[in-house]
């Protein structure tokens, strides 16, 4: 007679599990023991956060469902950020939370909470099993509501007694879901007619694509739309990737930190295509002054987003691929030639740019190497701030799901985990993680889980000793009151600390963590530049070496994320630099 | 504006949480809410009154369509609808004003349910502007108490709002 357990992991085999990111407790005891000898293979965390969100990597670069496993309260509620996270960006994530047996539930027992309720306004839905007998349909619910439609998160809270129960017969999963039919298809005919006419007859349309285009796989048929009607596209954080960022009518990223070509063509164009972006105010900045001259045309597959943000002319609800290439099969160009020129004009006149200086690393030249190095076929992981901006702007992302990134929730801390499951995902790739000295200290126990399950991970720390990018907005907004944003020592530290006097230094200021020793008591590779002419040497030898190597790049201190469309501005009303 | 939204959901734990969760997190207070089952026992159906503009309340309606237990959506206030709500009202009633209660109550075909020594209580039926009406005559001689359901609702004519099974996510991109 099978347990609820053995039930539980024979269901998770069923749906093609192959992996799971999990930390152990009390309550999910019996689900460990089944799992010691089960063909999936367990990561091994440091931290509840850090199952999820390297899950959540795990199903971005593969596509599949990522699955997490913690155990019931701390463990539960450990797991929060890593939902949100999951469920701002839609990825599918399936999260098996441990529960108090049903007999104590509720009765404030030892490491209970109310996990379901907790998650929900983080979750895409959620379940509180009772019974054995219930796990198989669970199982097999969970799994197609993270996949299908808008994806996201799916809780799944267990009791401590529906793991032991035992069966004499275990019920066939089979999914009874009366209220869940999310869109399917290539869009209303009617829609699709409508926005062909438009494109016909725009003079300066614009693609607006966003990370439905990556989730959705629909990448080669926004690729074929484009060329064919001679369409310039510009992505969300999100959607890079999703159309080849070398292409010529690409024009890099848009919205607070976009590229200026982007910025000016929405606000000059007269028909924008969105398709799989939800106008979130990081895009958009001012948003009654959002492409102020333009048709919008919005492809979403959840419904609730059209019309969210922005008025919408013709809104299509689809598949992002299907519609794309229905719109491509009917579609035929308008007259762009003059804008597409305007355009390439734009783009030569206004390239990114900063400048650099002598001595002193500037922190988007490391990013520029990576991407020399890599040839833009690393997959990249990045933390949150200044460097994920420097990150999405100066490294050209070609193809889908090679950028993984926390774009909604901007969850610092998000990076190393991800890393993780980005190359527990995808062995045969180069994993870069770009991060902050800030941002990795959030989640730094997982430089563990790399050292044992020897991932090979390239990790660069963008070590500038602030929090940059809210020294960034206090610069710019708050006259320079760098208010808690300093992560290194000053003079008074030094008296303090004992053992500080080993400890770097720059510019009178002592760096901590020194990350070489931190590499070093994990048993990392560590390797550091702090001049401009050291930066390619040492990626160099970082990518080379095997194994995981950490290399620290002491940068500029004070350099600025350039463009930037304060929040709250409109797009046209741009800051250029300082 | 006042809007009235009928809910027909799965009839199982959690889920009256997930739809009052929708409305408190865009800022949205449910002005009314009365819950019962249909003739379905496995389906509920919430009868929600909410105030807002049209835009915000077309955005809680494509939420509460993404809930997984949500198996229909509809907004009365665009068709006739047929609106009641019951209250129970205990009203204060000296000897001397007793008859002119009772009178009050039979004008709004309020029905006397019990009397005490120095009170009344009496059950209306009708829409909220009634049941209004008959309050504000009520309160010169002090409410006690006051328990109203809350408003349900069904549309006038032959339109049912059962099941909805197979029109839940149909044709929503017009």
């Amino acid at each position: 007679m099978p347990t609820g357990a053995e039930i539980l992991v024979e269901s998770l085999i069923k749906q093609g599990v192959e992996v799971i990111f999990g930390y152990p407790g009390g309550v999910v005891l019996p689900l460990y023991d089944v799992l010691y000898d089960a063909p999936i293979r367990h990561v091994l965390v440091r931290h509840e956060q850090a199952a999820v969100h390297a899950a959540d990597a795990y199903a971005r670069v593969t596509g599949k469902v990522g699955v997490a496993l913690v155990t019931s309260g701390p463990g539960a509620t450990n797991a929060v950020t890593g939902l949100a996270n999951a469920h701002m960006d839609s990825v599918p994530v399936v999260v098996l939370t441990g529960q108090v047996p049903t007999t104590i539930l509720g009765c404030d027992s030892f490491q209970e909470a109310d996990i379901t309720g907790i998650s929900l306004p983080v979750t895409k839905h959620s379940y509180l099993v009772r019974q054995a007998a219930e796990i198989p349909r669970v199982t097999a619910e969970a799994f197609h509501i993270a996949a299908t439609g808008r994806p996201g998160p799916v809780l799944v809270d267990l009791p401590k007694n529906a793991l032991t129960e035992k069966l004499n017969t275990v019920p066939r999963g089979e999914i009874n879901l009366p209220g869940y039919k999310p869109p399917r298809g290539p869009g209303h005919p009617l829609q699709i007619g409508r926005a062909v006419a438009a494109i016909r007859e725009a003079k300066r349309p614009l693609v607006y694509a966003g990370g439905g285009v990556v989730a959705g796989n629909a990448g080669q048929d926004l690729l074929a739309l484009a060329e064919k009607l001679r369409l310039p596209v510009t992505a969300t954080l999100m959607g890079l990737g999703g159309f080849p960022g070398t292409h010529q009518l690409f024009l890099g990223m848009l919205g607070m930190h976009g590229t200026r070509v982007a910025n000016m063509a929405v606000m000059e164009a007269d028909l924008i295509i969105a398709v799989g972006a939800r106008f979130d105010d990081r895009v958009t900045g001012r948003v009654d002054r959002f492409a102020p001259r333009a048709r919008i045309v919005h492809i979403d597959l959840d419904p609730a987003e059209i019309g969210k943000n922005v008025r919408v002319d013709i809104p299509i609800v689809g598949e992002a691929g299907l519609v794309l290439a229905a719109l491509r099969e009917a579609g035929t160009p308008g007259e762009t030639g003059e804008w597409l020129a305007t355009l390439a004009r734009w783009k030569e006149e206004l390239p990114l740019g900063y400048q650099r200086e002598e001595g002193v690393i500037k922190p988007q030249e490391v990013i520029e190497e990576i991407y020399r190095l890599t040839k833009g076929r690393a997959v990249v992981v990045t933390d949150v701030g200044q460097h994920q901006m420097w990150t999405a702007q100066y490294y050209t992302f070609q193809e889908p799901r090679t950028l993984v990134t926390s774009g909604g929730l901007g969850t610092m801390g998000f990076g190393l985990p991800a890393a993780v499951g980005a190359q527990v995902g995808r062995p045969d790739k180069t994993v870069v993680l770009v991060t902050g000295d800030g941002s990795v200290q959030m989640t730094l126990q997982e430089l563990a889980t790399v050292a044992q399950e020897g991932l090979p991970v390239k990790i660069a720390v963008i070590n500038n000793g602030y929090l940059g990018m809210v020294r960034q907005w206090q610069q710019l907004f708050y006259g320079r009151h760098y208010s808690s944003v300093n992560l290194r020592l000053n003079t008074v530290g030094v008296k303090r600390a004992v053992g500080a006097e080993d400890l770097p230094t720059v510019e009178g200021e002592l760096i901590v963590p020194d990350f070489l020793k931190l590499a070093d008591a994990y048993g990392l590779r560590g390797l550091r530049a702090s001049r401009p002419e050291e930066v390619k040497a040492v990626l160099q030898k970082g990518m080379n070496l095997p194994g995981a190597v950490l290399m620290d790049f002491l940068v500029a201190r004070e350099e600025n994320v350039y463009p930037m469309v304060p929040a709250g501005a409109a797009l046209d009303e741009i800051l250029i630099g300082d | 504006m006042r809007q009235t939204l009928v809910v027909l959901v799965e009839n199982s734990p959690g889920v009256l949480a997930r739809v009052a969760g929708l409305f408190s997190r865009r800022g949205f207070n449910i002005e009314s809410l009365a819950v019962g089952v249909t003739e379905d026992p496995g389906i509920s159906r919430m009868t929600i009154l909410v105030d807002g503009d049209d835009a915000q309340v077309e955005q809680v309606e494509k939420q509460l369509h993404k809930l997984i237990n949500v198996l229909k959506v509809s907004n009365l206030s665009r068709e006739p609808a047929v609106q009641r709500e019951l209250a129970l009202i205990k009203v204060g009633a000296e000897p001397g004003v007793r008859a002119a209660i009772i009178q009050i109550a039979g004008v709004f075909r309020a029905k006397v349910v019990d009397v005490g020594k120095r009170t009344l209580t009496m059950e209306i039926t009708g829409d909220s502007d009634k049941v209004e009406a008959l309050l504000q005559l009520l309160r010169e001689y002090g409410i006690r108490e006051l328990a109203r359901t809350g408003c349900i609702a069904m549309v006038r004519g032959g339109k049912v709002a059962n099941s909805g099974k197979s029109e839940k996510g149909d044709g929503e991109d017009s």
